[in-house]
């Protein structure tokens, strides 16, 4: 647990209680409590194997699909546990989205892939008029506003990327999870995405993993910092990276690990 | 050990260098005054120079830092407050050459006494800026604020010093050229004092990470920089 436990102000969208997540019978996250406030965006870092990852997954239940995971403690979105009975994992996933590190969109054209999630909800709106906001939020439309009908597959990683935060945005989530979103991209597309998460709080709350401390220094508000499956120290994202309270949150920070 | 930390001391041994050479032009200017030496006066303004050099050196290797390294935490406080630490001891420098000039001055015209009060701003200025590098040196921030406390005191004897010296101008129009220098000489002293301060501010936000200058401690916790 963090010794300098950090409290931020506003509308909590998603909390953690003493949430503990073991795979088969290793802890990989151990009892950490952290509460992420609506429409701001939160990093979480720390070195591989640390939990971040694995905590991301607990917020839209999709550690369920990982054989021999078990999950202790409560996942709370808007004050209700994720993981309770009446709780519909698919609809969990509908409201809370999420992007991964690869770019993975369909083998199918750009303007499929967007529409794809609304179809399946059985949206019976003006489906062109979504898609085109889709893309619009995701900094991708006047890329791709001529060619809806390509393959998604032609397009280079980075706008990939953004197409699969299109397709997120296309069923109105209310918070994006995004696993190393940049990893995988060039200089420049990763400033486009990072620009975009910048935009995206407006609208939405973003949860981010990022191996790239400067990543988490340029796009978040609140930096958490984890080590070994525990929540070592959480804060203002200015504040953790200039003057950290806990001694590792500095030796990591700092590249003087271990 | 790994190149960043070779870059990090790098930077402090330039830095400390530069601190021994602006602590040496003070004294030696302070002591050609009380020695009436213009050799020693002018070895100060030859002086200066280096520290000149020595300041876009410590930009050069900060600036690259940043740059190359991305620092974070106490790496990221310590190379922005080596910048501003080398900038106030390259304006020790200019302080020193400034009394090293008045001295020139002053042993051209009638002779006059250095005031008690001036040399005991002597002492305190040059022990200020001893105990500011030190604690820059050693990381030592309870040092530092010690240093601050004693800024008043300079400000004072320089209060003094003004309503002395022009006394002494009023009742004797000769010494007025001795007197003004000398009252140059005392505000210069009063100016590396001030700077003093600044360096032990400096010291105190690179060992806490919060700002304690405008006297942002007296009116509760200091706000961190920057937030």
């Amino acid at each position: 647990m963090a010794k300098s436990k950090f409290e931020p102000t506003g509308a909590i969208e998603l909390e953690a209680r003493n949430l503990s997540v073991l795979y088969d019978s290793t802890p990989a996250v151990k009892s950490i409590s952290i509460r992420i406030p609506d429409r701001r965006v939160v990093a979480f870092i720390g070195p591989s194997g640390c939990g971040k990852s694995t905590l991301l997954r607990c917020f839209n239940r999709m550690n369920d699909l990982v054989p021999g995971a078990r999950v202790e403690g409560e996942a709370l979105f808007q004050g209700t546990n994720l993981y309770g009975p009446e709780v519909d994992p698919v609809d969990v996933r509908r409201r809370i989205g999420m992007v991964f590190q690869k770019p993975n969109p369909f083998p199918k054209s750009i303007y499929d892939n967007v529409a794809f999630g609304p179809r399946i909800n059985g949206f019976n709106g003006n489906m062109d008029e979504l898609v085109e906001q889709s893309l619009r939020k995701a900094a991708l439309w006047d890329e791709v506003k001529d060619r809806l009908n390509a393959s998604a597959l032609a397009l280079s990683g980075g706008q990939q990327q953004r197409l699969c935060i299109a397709r997120a945005l296309a069923v109105e989530p209310e918070v994006l999870l995004m696993d190393e979103p940049a990893s995988a991209l060039d200089p420049i597309a990763t400033q486009k995405i990072e620009d975009l998460i910048y935009q995206l709080k407006q609208d939405y709350t973003v949860v981010i993993v990022t191996h790239n401390m400067q990543q988490a220094a340029r796009v978040s508000d609140y930096t958490a910092f984890l080590y070994m499956g525990e929540l070592v120290e959480y804060g203002e994202t200015n504040r953790l990276f200039t003057n950290p309270v806990e001694e590792r949150t500095e030796a990591y920070i700092t590249g003087r690990f271990g | 050990m790994r190149h960043f930390e070779e870059g990090l001391n790098e930077l402090k041994s330039t830095l400390v260098g530069m601190a021994g050479l602006a602590e040496e032009q003070v004294r030696k200017a302070v002591r050609a005054l009380v020695e009436r030496s213009l050799d020693l006066a002018q070895e100060v303004v030859d002086g200066d120079d280096a520290i000149d050099e020595l300041e876009v050196q410590v930009d050069e290797m900060a600036i690259r830092l940043l740059a190359l390294q991305q620092p974070m935490a106490r790496d990221l406080r310590f190379i922005t407050m080596a910048m501003k630490i080398g900038n106030d001891l390259e304006r020790v420098g200019d302080h020193a050459e400034n009394i090293a000039d008045a001295v020139q001055y002053m042993i051209s015209a009638a002779p006059f006494p250095v005031l008690p009060e001036v040399e005991e701003m002597v002492r305190m200025a040059t022990d200020m800026l001893t105990d500011a590098l030190d604690a820059f040196v050693r990381g030592d921030a309870a040092m530092a604020r010690e240093v601050l406390k004693r800024d008043d005191r300079v400000d004072e004897l320089h209060d003094n010093n003004f309503r002395i010296l022009l006394t002494h101008m009023m009742e004797d129009p000769r010494k007025i050229t001795a007197g003004m220098d000398l009252l140059l000489v005392s505000g210069n002293l009063e100016r590396i004092a001030d700077l003093a301060t600044n360096v032990s501010e400096d010291v105190v936000y690179l060992v806490e990470g919060r700002s304690i200058k405008h006297h942002a401690e007296s009116g509760g916790p200091g706000k961190a920089h920057g937030s």
